[in-house]
């Protein structure tokens, strides 16, 4: 974890003081910015996002400077050399141009280009090349049109849209590492305010990782145009408390409960297509098209966040899709009006 | 130009039938009239896709709004994309460069004027295969179909069984075949001025424009390539059996993009040096000055035309290349930063110690200055991969390339025409409607664009159709919404600006801005033969030395 760690600090090297006064100026629009927004990229909570915020603010004073400097010079001499009505029809000096100018302004564009590589060149390196510590979390995440599915290989748990990870101690860290791939066309997976975006790509498994520092839920979604519904394609990470994640863990690891009183409920999910598609742990349901079942009530939203969680809206979602998601690739089941309330009720046993 | 005989000045020749009128300009091969045609056929576009967007923009000005469902949503913003860069930016600079090259460097017309009309068609035909795909995509039944894989178009979204039906291929066939009008268009233009150049115009004595649009013109040709020959895969992908993209095949969906990008990122600079090229020659006009360091513009113009190729998989920060391949890519890509640093440098360079005037087209010029400005330096953020892998595919992007595509190239483009519309036309644009409209799509872009910026600060990713309420973009996306209509009003102002001054402008005469370049030296609107005689320069302002015997710039040069 040492090479985390020191990323975490940011503190070695020759921009070390600099960079410290201007996180302290940034933390005041830190502070504020939860209020702002919940995606904001300036209040960052874990590792990778914010060595990408301490580098974003100074990126963004060095061009500030940049503009400043420019603007001055533009405005000065459009005053300054505005054409007056007492010069009329007589021209200005003709000056065609000046070796020693142009040399500074070449040579000075390059030095602060060196400066702004170095700085990004260490982000990249801390962020890219981070080693994954044995104690890290591992999570798969797929893509697909217009869900996200989570697979946690060590734990045997899969679920979908809302990802469980652990907070991480920055003294004792439990960062999580992603294994991002797709089942079908590009997705791109970000939560602002715990890493920058990684893009799942179809044969072509790519990695993250994140180590939020705060509990909480974030919020996030695809970024990489994938299809109709690609606005509707909403990300949920729930950072837990140690105590909680072990909870939620234990919980998912279960079979689905078997509950006698939705016996008829069952039986219409499991003689329809829905087992096409859809899986609920010690049942015949095994599809995977599209999201896991097996615990659909301990998530607080369907269809990937288009909707909450309550019996309205999913009675809605399995009756007609398009209500909520139009151009989602869940068709409407055309249950007769007992069958759905029978479904319904057996998704609502599904703890 | 068979049906129109080389006419005399002065003399007056009978009204023809408009089917003639018509006719004439269908078969024309007049490098000025193939000209007109491509910046009256960009117009066009420049609406059509202006409309586009404003729909766009009525969707998003609230949060879950439903004026478009999510499939229009989608077809618009591929419409809207693929148009504003294929079928106006490019046709309406190549335009000027077909008007204004062989003008400048004192020629009676471009190298091969059949294959410039040739390529004018192939790039209308074009233009209206990708509309024809609204119609034609699925046939009748499935009419309002279009394409709607985004202007990118990233594999394996292109795949049959992503997109079936003909809308991909219609869009594939569009770029294919105007692909084919811009290399031919591209090699004209080479060819005429390496080769057509009058005596004396050596090619260190070319005025910059002629210079720029050379560079602009081998870019056209390195980087359409590469596109076309990725359009040609796609086909056989979606028609032969082919695999190279088809990622349930084992294709690769990151092949698309290198390919892609090789020509998208050099494209953005094919729009752009025409531009710096109007900047490089309104601003002296107006400041009374010639350029400023005329050796180091051209420098800096091939320097960005070579570092350009290689930058391209900054748009690709995202897809998880390794850390060496994101530095790389993060230097060359803030490297293109200082040539771009050095011209817009020697325009102000030109402006200082020079007696400014602010007339319209100089406006205009000002306004990309400083928009370019801002353009560069949100470049210069994006192009740092850490920094870039929160701000891309967001809507700071987004914002960014409106910076310099609309806060660039569109400025230029109406200091362009404001410019030389007296040459083209023969009447002067009404200087108070064009103030006014310089003045509202000021402000209109202003409002749109500075603000576009925040959403992608605070998470909105690009190309949603809706967004949730609740994530502090609401507001912000309102008043962009508002500004995109402003900024349409603006551009009603300037097409009625272009019809009242056509029939009721003052006669401009031949040289109306008291400048220096060769197109001033013939008359307005300049005869299909451009010059009575083939002049003679001796430096790069023969009008200057014409009009200041006593001091003229081939004594320093």
């Amino acid at each position: 974890m040492q090479a985390l760690r020191s990323t975490n600090s940011f503190a070695r090297g020759p921009l070390a003081v600099l960079l410290s006064v201007i996180w302290q100026a940034s933390a005041v629009v830190g502070a504020t910015s939860p209020a702002l927004s919940p995606t904001n990229i300036f209040a960052p909570e874990s590792t990778p996002a914010k060595s990408i915020a301490h580098l974003s603010v100074f990126v963004l004073i060095i061009t500030g400077i940049i503009f400043v400097v420019v603007f001055t010079l533009l405005v000065y001499s459009l005053i300054k050399f505005r054409g007056r009505a007492v010069d009329a029809g007589r021209e200005p000096a003709q000056v065609f141009g000046s070796t020693q100018i142009e040399l500074a302004w070449t040579i000075i564009p390059i030095l602060i280009v060196v400066v702004l590589f170095l700085a990004t060149a260490r982000v990249i390196h801390a962020i890219q090349d981070a080693p994954q510590p044995p104690s890290a979390i591992e999570v798969t995440a797929i893509g697909h049109q217009y869900w996200w599915e989570f697979r946690y290989p060590k734990l045997g748990i899969v679920t979908a849209n809302e990802m469980h990870i652990p907070v991480s101690d920055p003294e004792n860290p439990t960062p999580t590492f992603l294994t991002l791939l797709s089942a079908d066309t590009d997705h791109s997976f970000w939560i602002p305010e715990l890493a920058g975006k990684t893009d799942l790509i179809p044969n072509h498994p790519n990695r993250m990782w994140m180590d939020p520092h705060r509990i909480g839920i974030f919020l996030g979604q695809c970024a990489q145009y994938c299809g109709v519904q690609h606005a509707k394609m909403l990300l949920r990470v729930s950072v837990d408390s140690p105590e909680d994640f072990a909870a939620w863990v234990r919980s998912q690891q279960q079979p689905a409960v078997q509950d006698a009183s939705v016996e008829t409920g069952r039986r219409v999910f499991e003689s329809t297509a829905c087992i096409n598609c859809h899986a609920v742990a010690g049942t015949n349901a095994n599809g995977r098209f599209g999201p896991d079942l097996t615990h659909l009530m301990s998530r607080a939203t369907i269809a990937s966040g288009a909707a909450p969680n309550t019996p309205e809206k999913l009675r809605l979602w399995i009756q007609d899709p398009n209500k909520i998601k139009p151009g989602s690739l869940m068709p409407a089941m055309q249950l007769s009006g007992t069958d759905l309330d029978a479904v319904v009720s057996y998704m609502e046993t599904l703890r | 130009m068979s049906s129109n005989a080389i006419t005399v000045p002065g003399v007056q020749i009978d009204e023809k039938p408009w089917v003639d009128t018509l006719h004439e300009w269908v078969t024309t091969v007049d490098h000025k009239r193939l000209g007109v045609l491509y910046i009256l056929y960009a117009l066009l576009f420049l609406v059509i896709a202006g409309v586009e967007a404003l729909i766009i923009r009525i969707q998003l000005m609230f949060p879950h709004n439903h004026f478009v469902s999510p499939e229009v949503f989608n077809r618009l913003f591929t419409l809207h994309g693929t148009t504003m860069v294929f079928f106006m930016g490019m046709p309406i600079l190549f335009g000027f460069a077909n008007y204004l090259v062989p003008l400048m460097i004192g020629a009676r017309d471009m190298a091969f004027p059949r294959l410039n009309a040739f390529s004018f068609w192939l790039s209308a035909l074009g233009g209206f295969l990708l509309y024809f795909s609204l119609v034609g995509a699925n046939g009748l039944y499935g009419a309002g179909n279009a394409p709607d894989v985004g202007w990118w178009a990233y594999a394996p979204l292109t795949a049959r069984a992503f997109s079936p039906g003909h809308s991909t291929d219609y869009w594939t066939l569009a770029l294919l075949v105007s692909g084919f009008g811009s290399i031919g268009t591209a090699i004209n233009i080479i060819a005429t001025i390496l080769c057509m150049r009058c005596p004396g115009m050596k090619l260190n004595r070319m005025p910059l424009l002629a210079w720029l649009n050379l560079v602009m013109a081998g870019m056209v040709l390195i980087a359409v390539s590469p596109l076309t020959a990725a359009q040609a895969m796609l086909l056989i992908d979606r028609y032969l059996g082919g695999h190279f993209f088809d990622t349930q095949a084992g294709g690769s969906a990151v092949l698309w993009m290198h390919f892609f990008w090789i020509f998208g990122h050099p494209e953005v600079y094919i729009l752009i040096i025409p531009c710096f090229a109007f900047m490089s020659e309104i601003i002296p006009v107006f400041s009374r000055k010639p350029i400023f360091g005329y050796p180091v513009m051209v420098a800096a113009t091939l320097c960005i035309g070579f570092v350009s190729m290689s930058v391209w998989a900054h748009h690709m920060f995202s897809v998880g290349m390794n850390s060496y391949a994101n530095s790389f890519f993060t230097i060359t890509t803030m490297a293109v930063g200082v040539p771009t640093g050095i011209k817009i440098f020697n325009w102000l360079g030109t402006m200082w110690g020079g007696r400014i005037q602010f007339k319209v087209p100089m406006l205009f010029c000002i306004a990309f200055l400083f928009q370019f400005l801002i353009a560069g330096l949100t470049g210069v953020m994006l192009g740092s991969a850490a920094f870039a892998s929160q701000l891309t595919l967001s809507y700071f992007v987004v914002a960014h390339f409106h910076y310099t595509l609309v806060g660039g190239v569109v400025f230029a483009v109406f200091a362009a025409i404001c410019y030389w519309y007296p040459k083209i036309t023969g009447r002067m644009l009404n200087e108070t409607l064009g103030k006014l409209h310089f003045w509202l799509f000021l402000i209109g872009f202003h409002l749109t664009f500075d603000l576009m910026h925040f959403p992608g600060l605070l998470g909105m990713p690009r190309r949603i159709y809706t967004y949730e309420p609740g994530r502090g973009w609401n507001t912000l996306n309102l008043l962009i919404s508002i500004g995109g209509f402003i900024q349409a009003i603006a551009i009603l102002l300037f097409v009625a600006n272009l019809i009242i001054s056509y029939f009721k402008g003052a006669k401009a005469g031949n040289d109306p801005w008291d400048a220096w370049t060769l197109e001033w030296a013939t008359s307005s609107p300049p005869p299909a033969y451009n010059f009575a005689s083939i002049p003679v320069v001796a430096s790069r302002r023969p009008l200057w030395d014409l009009k200041h015997p006593e001091d003229p710039d081939s004594r320093y040069e």
